[in-house]
């Protein structure tokens, strides 16, 4: 009987194939607006959780505290209370996975005609490793390079191509405050930071030659600032705590004295940024889900439409004993097979949309089996609930009335 | 050739107090295939009920054939979708079959629609876009049939009524009558043992109809019960027995004669 009827659903569709296709299209464009949507949705978060880890994940910024010179105090970072020493007894912590101590600045560099002012960070080698950072041609500095603080350098990106254009920088020599530099190696391409900087516009050199050599400082094997990365974000509270405590010891702070230190944790701005993304992913479900709305009133309305014109063919089914729940369901029926085809022919062109825009432009695009699946539902429900009413007014006509009905 | 379901002897009514009478026709030997007693309907109008049927009483018993005729607006339609359980009355009783249809729920007036009642319309009505065999199948498909007996009891009932080579043609393709015929088959493809005819011959010329008469002849001779509803004296002539409305009322109910021709 259900055979039957799905035959009879089939032809009372072919009867009018435009109308049909009509409503389907709406079913389609719901389906596939949902499934792209979600598509680049979860693409955007995805860019931005990339954009976190290129910062480098599950990351620590100690910086060393600020003095006070006669009521005036120099703000994080002004005293030099933070050392390698001390960077070196946090590698030792557990759950610590890499430490890079950081002397920041900025130098102007110089390449035979070419001069450039770019950030300029004297750290360690390790530095790659806590910033998960490549090094795509040359090779990186080491730490015989540390020990002897030679003048060598990593060029980012966009400093490379400010001082060198189209050459490659790899063994040639840069003038550094008048001291010449080998340029060792360029560093991957990292883009922007979430605050918006250039962080390949970015010269790396050892920390000793940085301290030694391009800045001077008077305290030597203090610096300003101490990346640290933990080994898992479930480890970062526990990180923390040890750390604040190791370097309490380590600095001799009495109970009720204030750190000497600043600790920041990048995980904070990173939770935000990614609620950023999945809200925006939210937004765009929610107005793809409003054409689907739209798609099951098409179908509604249509169905209201099948019903009044096929009055007459209900009326003479009910007279050859067709019973109310046999007529409900041929209605049914109809409607969802236009919602479940109209929906698959959506999420096929939802999902090629999706590679489509992936291929075309360089916005990230993730096709998720559950989101696809959940449209999938969402729609073939659609489609049930907004059949069911039509079907209902065609199941509860009274026979007479659509007998006589011209 | 009325026989002992339809005496010679009753008289013609003229007015309400034949209800015994009508009751008395009909409790002879068998069971009534219809029994219809004190029966009203009457429709709500803004103007307040308007009264169709005033206490019809009919019998019919089985293998009859009764032509239903009146002028129009006489109550005559509304009586036979009462007949055909599509209406319900608003007081009196009506029994099909044995069975009281007031106390029946609605699957189970489609169930007697479907088994017992078979019904031919005037205007056709076949299904436009689906074949004459599917057309003829189609009260076996919410009888549950299986597909290939459908097939088969929808052919053999399209031969009986002399259309076996149509059988996958769509009804425009084929005459009224033809048509019709058609409509017949698949008031029969269930077998039911009453047929409600409402003017079967009401679209088709003179001699068409009477090609469709005759096949209602044949099948009463077969023992089908048949009711029909004409206002054509000579389609009339057919059956056996004529009932007459006029005014919501029965006003005549008597075998058929030569002397029923000018009425």
């Amino acid at each position: 009987m259900l055979y039957a009827m799905l035959g009879e659903a089939w032809h009372a569709m072919g009867a009018n194939r435009l109308r049909t296709f009509l409503t389907m299209l709406g079913m389609v464009i719901g389906v596939g607006a949902v499934v792209l949507m979600m598509a680049v949705g979860q693409g955007a978060q995805y860019a931005v959780s990339q954009s976190i880890s290129s910062m480098g994940s599950n990351l620590f910024i100690l910086i060393s505290g600020s003095t006070t010179s006669g009521g005036v105090r120099s703000g994080s970072g002004g005293a030099p209370t933070l050392t390698v020493a001390d960077a070196d007894a946090i590698a030792e912590l557990p759950g610590v996975q890499a430490v890079a101590p950081v002397h920041p600045g900025s130098t102007q560099m110089v390449y035979g005609p070419n001069n450039w002012s770019a950030s300029t960070y004297g750290t360690t080698p390790d530095y790659l490793n806590v910033r998960s950072w490549a090094v795509v041609s040359g090779y990186p500095f080491s730490d015989s390079d540390l020990r002897s603080a030679t003048r060598v350098a990593l060029i980012g990106k966009t400093a490379a191509k400010n001082l060198f254009g189209d050459e490659d920088p790899v063994g040639k020599t840069i003038r550094v405050r008048q001291s010449p530099f080998v340029i060792l190696g360029v560093l991957a391409a990292k883009g922007q930071s979430l605050d918006g900087r250039d962080q390949d516009d970015t010269l790396l050199i050892p920390l000793t030659t940085a301290q030694r050599k391009v800045y001077g400082t008077p305290f030597q094997g203090s610096v300003r600032m101490v990346m640290v990365q933990a080994e898992s974000a479930s480890v970062m509270p526990m990180v923390e705590k040890s750390m604040t405590s190791l370097l309490r010891q380590r600095h001799r702070l009495r109970e009720g004295m204030d750190n000497d230190f600043f600790l920041r944790n990048l995980a904070a701005a990173a939770d935000s940024a990614a609620e950023t993304a999945r809200t925006m992913s939210l937004l765009l479900g929610a107005i793809a889900s409003v054409s689907l709305l739209v798609g099951g009133i098409g179908i509604m309305n249509i169905m209201l439409v099948s019903v009044t014109e096929r009055t007459r063919e209900i009326g003479i089914r009910l007279a050859i004993g067709s019973r109310e729940r046999d007529i409900l369901l041929q209605f049914l029926l109809e409607a969802i097979i236009i919602s479940v085809v109209g929906c698959f022919i959506g999420l096929v062109l939802g999902v090629g949309g999706a590679l489509l825009v992936n291929f075309l432009t360089e916005a990230t695009v993730v096709i998720s089996g559950s989101s696809v699946l959940v449209a999938f539902g969402v729609a073939a429900s659609v489609g049930v609930f907004f059949g069911f009413y039509p079907a209902r007014k065609a199941a509860r006509l009274d026979p007479i009335e659509a007998l006589r009905y011209q | 050739m009325e026989g002992a379901l339809s005496p010679d002897s009753l008289p013609v009514f003229t007015s309400t107090g034949s209800a015994q009478r009508a009751h008395a026709q009909a409790t002879g030997e068998s069971q009534p295939v219809i029994r219809v007693e004190g029966l009203h309907k009457s429709y709500e109008t803004p103007a307040g009920p308007f009264p169709v049927l005033k206490d019809v009483n009919l019998n019919i018993a089985p293998g009859e054939f009764v032509a239903v005729m009146g002028p129009s607006g006489s109550g005559k339609s509304t009586f036979m979708n009462i007949l055909g359980c599509l209406d319900r009355p608003s007081a009196g009783h009506y029994e099909l079959d044995g069975r009281s249809v007031a106390e029946l729920s609605k699957d189970e007036l489609a169930l007697l629609r479907n088994r017992t009642i078979g019904f031919v319309f005037q205007g056709f009505n076949l299904l436009p876009r689906m074949s004459l065999e599917d057309n003829v199948a189609l009260p076996l498909v919410y009888y549950g049939v299986k597909r290939e007996e459908r097939r088969a009891r929808a052919r053999e009932m399209l031969q009986k009524v002399g259309l076996g080579n149509y059988a996958k043609s769509p009804p425009n393709r084929i005459s009224g009558g033809q048509q019709q015929r058609v409509a017949i088959a698949r008031a029969l493809v269930n077998q039911p043992r009453l047929i409600l005819a409402d003017e079967p011959t009401g679209k088709l010329d003179s001699h068409t109809g009477e090609e469709i008469m005759a096949l209602f002849d044949e099948l009463n001779r077969e023992g089908i019960t048949i009711v029909l509803v004409t206002h054509e004296a000579d389609i009339a002539r057919h059956a056996r027995r004529q009932v007459r409305f006029l005014d919501g009322r029965i006003v005549h109910d008597g075998p058929t004669g030569h002397h029923e021709e000018s009425a």
